[in-house]
């Protein structure tokens, strides 16, 4: 019998302390820094300690820097604190694109038709409330659908993506200037209406309120409140929810109303508080990139600002280290792609312990 | 089994990956010493330069915007510029920032800021879209000079430090039109085609006036040695798209189109045109490479000539025009090599000659006696008089948007 035991075995862990899952994540990016380093040396002939002296440098060397890294980092933030209640219920929200787009696309078009009507504390109000609407019911029409017929949400909420990109495409045929360019350029750029105001001097503060609250509002949403347990029900089993009384439509529904919502508000502050134009790549990829960051989060907001961080800072980095070491920035997402494979790899060891034989130890 | 196996093979990894972690860190900090040694020596070494030779060459700093890196045709003609011209003035590559791969929008405002920052002295920003940014961050530093290729906007914008630069593209496109236009008539003459066939296909990126008047340009230099040929345009809605520039140029092949020119930055084109056996004219690259069969010459552009100008304009503290524009006569424009086995007999000649009459004055590419406007000849305004259009003379981004007789959009 005892030959037949294994060299080491997986036993699953009954508890986590806290310390010992910070430790275990530490050493993934530990050890993944290293595997990126022998990528750097072996491709690229660089000094790894540069490289990454470089992304720092990059990321947050200097004032301006540090404020765009924070700007991204609370776009992102706010993307997947909206698709966290989604996601926890274990519904497939692939659609934040699309959702973002039109959000950004309900605040550009109050920023050029109601610009010149408004004062700029007004319109910012109409836009917040625009914003969330158009996100809102981008992400309402495939709840709807998955709970009245049971449509595949995943696929459903993808192709909203595509319809959301026509959509801004055919806005932009009335918007283009000059006509034929297919750019609609900075949105009021001399009257500066619709655009966040300046708070003690930064164009960006109001972007980081803005995040805060909500990332600190969904927290409590999603942990304390009666809505918050029937999300987490519903995602662990929908029958369970069906015994214990929940309406499970009605959850769907409602969770996918204030998901889309908040990623039309991300909408909104990337286009009023950042980029003061719109087009089909205004979401740029993000809603996709949120979805990491909310399940590698667990879907906990606090967690995902040290996630989106991590991966804003890669991101703000790459662009220093393409032009300091002439590495494009596929080099930059390789080594993102290190970083998250050790981090999402590691959760095997947070879950479970492996078991060495008992005979090995004691040779 | 299947589990053991794979719990053994991560205990692998992990010692392994420990292992190369003890080992690869000691050799990074060696390397580490090492080249800070070197880069303090090199700094030095600037230094002692640096007062040794006091001109104005080795203190400026460059900073460049790109849309694209080295693997996209329109960003890789602007870096070997660039690159060509800082070699001319003596500046070496440390004093270039180049930044790649920045899209159009606030990520460019952020570039440009960065860039001044970085005590760049004069910044370029490359792509369309980016001008509007660009400029937003001109507004903050006054003492830096801000330059944006194939913009329309620093005439109008109240700043000194703000200035668009393009070339008169449209006059390689009027030559490589000529070149396209022997050939035509080649097949004419040997009755491959008849007369009513000679109708070329365009893969256009957007209906827009640079792209306009660069078809424009090719139809009439094909139309000065061919009376009788017509064009079809097809938009692809894109700058770059290789398979909707391929799926376009096939579309334009099977309406009955002989020869392809495009205004688009990829190969997609010549490609389908080397698969259909059809003869086409490229942009920004020689295309002889993806299509050697069909492909008889590219327009192009050589950068070089401007950021030569506009970096001693910094240097000799000179001010940079407005808005720059101009062509064969400077060399700003030209086409590559013709591809030699397959091009018309007679074409270097009709080439030389319509290049010397470009060069001298003597021929303008819109002459309006050449074409006309639903059967009218242009009438005079700001931009027609003394018997042609001024295009990019007013203000360097292209303007001529008409879509003239014999040319049909789709």
């Amino acid at each position: 019998m005892n030959h037949k035991e294994p060299f080491v075995r997986m036993k699953k862990r009954s508890t986590v302390s806290l310390k010992q899952a910070v430790l275990v994540r530490l050493i993934a990016v530990l050890l993944s820094l290293v595997v990126c380093a022998v990528f750097i040396v072996i491709v690229t002939q660089q000094n790894p300690i540069q490289v990454y002296a470089g992304i720092i440098d990059g990321a947050v060397g200097t004032g301006r820097r540090a404020w765009v890294t924070i700007r991204e980092t609370v776009v992102l933030l706010l993307i997947a604190v909206g698709l966290a209640p989604a996601f926890k219920m274990r519904f497939w929200n692939i659609g934040a694109e699309g959702q973002v787009l039109m959000g950004g696309l309900a605040s550009a078009a109050l920023m050029i038709y109601l610009g010149d009507l408004l004062p700029n504390f007004v319109l910012l109000i109409v836009i917040f409330v625009a914003s969330m609407l158009a996100g809102l019911i981008w992400g309402y029409i495939p709840a709807f659908f998955k709970a009245r017929y049971n449509t595949n949400e995943t696929l459903f909420t993808l192709m909203m993506n595509y319809v959301a990109m026509q959509v801004v495409t055919f806005r932009i045929v009335f918007w283009e200037n000059p006509a034929g360019s297919n750019t609609v350029g900075i949105i009021n750029a001399a009257s500066q209406k619709g655009w966040f105001p300046t708070i003690a001097g930064n164009s960006y503060v109001l972007n980081v309120i803005i995040v805060l609250v909500f990332t600190v509002l969904m927290y409590y949403y999603m942990a304390y409140s009666k809505q918050g347990y029937e999300i987490a029900v519903v995602g662990e089993s929908q029958n369970t929810a069906r015994y214990a009384g929940i309406n499970v439509k009605r959850v769907i529904k409602r969770t996918m109303m204030i998901s889309g919502a908040i990623c039309g508000l991300a909408g909104m502050v990337i286009v009023c508080g950042a980029g003061h134009t719109i087009s089909t790549s205004t979401a740029n990829g993000r809603g996709f990139t949120a979805i990491i960051v909310a399940w590698m989060a667990k879907f906990n907001p606090f967690f995902m600002i040290l996630i989106s961080a991590l991966l804003v800072f890669m991101q703000q980095g790459a662009i220093q280290i393409a032009t300091q070491f002439g590495l494009n920035k596929n080099a930059s997402d390789i080594i993102t792609g290190i970083i998250l494979f050790f981090l999402i790899g590691c959760e095997f060891f947070i879950n479970y312990e492996l078991e060495f034989r008992k005979k090995q130890k004691e040779a | 089994m299947k589990k053991k196996l794979l719990a053994v093979l991560l205990c692998v990894a992990m010692t392994a990956s420990l292992a190369a972690c003890g080992s690869s860190s000691s050799s990074d900090s060696s390397s580490d010493t090492t080249t800070e040694e070197t880069s303090e020596d090199t700094e030095e070494a600037a230094e002692e330069t640096e007062t040794a030779d006091s001109s104005a060459a080795s203190d400026i700093k460059i900073g460049v915007i790109y849309i694209g890196d080295k693997n996209e045709g329109y960003s890789a003609s602007h870096i070997n510029g660039v690159a060509a011209a800082a070699e001319a003035l003596g500046i070496s590559s440390d004093q270039i920032i180049e930044k790649t791969n920045i899209p159009e929008d606030e990520t460019c405002y952020d570039a440009a800021v960065d860039l001044a920052e970085q005590g760049c002295d004069i910044i370029f920003a490359t792509s369309f879209g980016h001008e509007d940014y660009l400029f937003q961050a001109a507004t903050e530093y006054p003492d830096i000079e801000f330059c944006h290729a194939t913009g329309y906007q620093a005439a109008s914008y109240g700043l000194d430090n703000v200035h668009n630069y393009f070339d008169y593209i449209f006059e390689a496109r009027y030559v490589s039109g000529v070149v396209a236009g022997m050939k035509i008539q080649e097949m004419i003459d040997n009755g491959e085609i008849t007369e009513d066939e000679a109708k070329i296909g365009y893969v256009g990126a957007y209906p827009y006036a640079e792209v306009v008047s660069g078809f424009t340009a090719f139809y009439l230099g094909a139309k000065s040695i061919v009376d009788s040929i017509t064009m079809e345009v097809k938009y692809t809605n894109s700058w770059a798209d290789i398979s909707l520039e391929n799926e376009t140029a096939q579309a334009l092949i099977a309406d009955g189109c002989i020869m392809i020119g495009q205004h688009a930055d990829t190969t997609g084109a010549p490609s389908a045109c080397e698969d259909a056996g059809v003869y086409c004219v490229g942009y920004n690259i020689d295309m002889t490479s993806v299509a050697p069969s069909v492909a008889l010459t590219s327009s192009t552009n050589n950068w070089e000539v401007y950021y030569e100008y506009a970096i001693s304009c910094v240097l000799n503290g000179e001010s940079i025009v407005t808005d720059w524009a101009e062509g064969y006569s400077s060399g700003v424009v030209l086409i590559t090599d013709l591809n030699e086995d397959i091009v018309a007999e007679g074409t270097q000649e009709a080439v030389d000659a319509a290049e010397a009459a470009l060069k001298d004055g003597s021929l303008h590419v819109f002459d309006i006696s050449t074409f006309t406007v639903d059967g009218e000849t242009l009438a005079d305004d700001d931009y027609v008089y003394d018997g042609y259009y001024h295009e990019s003379e007013l203000a360097s981004a292209p303007s001529f948007s008409y879509i003239i007789d014999g040319i049909t959009e789709k």
